[in-house]
């Protein structure tokens, strides 16, 4: 079967896109990405402040399963209702320089769509590094449920 | 680790992925192999040229030809290497969508 979710990441390249086709409506993908109960949920992460609207900004705090906090947070530059949202993102107390996501939502159906979520790193070898982050650490940054529940079974 | 980035680097290129995807099949020669694409010739030797040296193809003499395929144990390694970044965001995108099929407006 075809993977839903793709990834294309060119050779030498400082940028990568994640593509992704949903079976939903526009309005419900775009409103996953706005309203911040709903992003908790599908981010595994708490959502201490989400302004989504031009000049807004943005803090997630998530904990990993040994108990740390995590902070990430980011400024968004540009945000058009079912459209686009253009933000920063910056994980807090790491070596990583801010990186700039270009988030796309398309109509393609009354009841399909599709995200487009082009990534720019300060730096190709910058961008390897963190597509490297979860298979060198085995953990994910923003851990999703998937990996509590994997900690529980060991 | 250093491997890794140059295999990584291996398989970001589209027409790699194609000659991959091609061998994968069967085995096949360098002229078969550039028969598919409208590239020179040479550059397609180029493209078996990093390939090989990465070691996701290998090389078989079979009489005066020879024969590239695929060296399934490195692709496997490739595979994982790249795949656990594409599975968490598969993994966030399908619980997105679970949860918004069951979204219910408030009011």
């Amino acid at each position: 079967m075809e993977n839903k979710t793709k990834i294309n990441a060119e050779d030498g390249k400082q940028d990568l896109v994640i593509t992704r086709e949903f079976d939903l409506p526009l309005e419900l993908l775009f409103k996953a990405y706005v309203e911040p109960e709903i992003v908790e949920q599908w981010m595994g992460t708490k959502v201490l402040l989400l302004e989504s609207k031009k000049y807004g900004s943005y803090q997630f705090e998530t904990t990993d399963p040994t108990g740390n906090k995590h902070g990430f947070n980011g400024v968004i530059h540009d945000f058009i209702l079912n459209e686009k949202i253009t933000r920063t993102f910056e994980m807090e107390n790491t070596p990583f320089p801010v990186w700039l996501e270009y988030l796309e939502f398309e109509r393609l159906s009354s009841d399909t769509s599709k995200l487009t979520m082009h990534v720019v790193y300060k730096s190709a070898a910058l961008r390897d590094q963190l597509l490297q982050l979860p298979f060198a650490q085995g953990i994910n940054w923003a851990h999703n449920r998937l990996q509590e529940i994997v900690t529980k079974l060991k | 680790m250093n491997l890794r980035r140059d295999v990584f680097q291996a398989i970001a290129d589209p027409t790699r992925r194609a000659i991959l995807l091609l061998v994968a099949s069967q085995s096949m020669t360098a002229g078969a192999i550039a028969a598919n694409f409208d590239t020179a010739r040479p550059t397609v030797s180029k493209h078996l040229q990093i390939l090989t040296e990465c070691e996701l193809l290998k090389q078989e003499q079979n009489g005066r030809e020879i024969h590239y395929y695929i060296n399934a144990k490195k692709m496997k390694a490739v595979a994982e290497f790249i795949e656990p970044f594409r599975q968490m965001w598969d993994d966030r995108f399908n619980k997105l969508e679970a949860i918004m099929k069951n979204y219910k407006p408030d009011q």
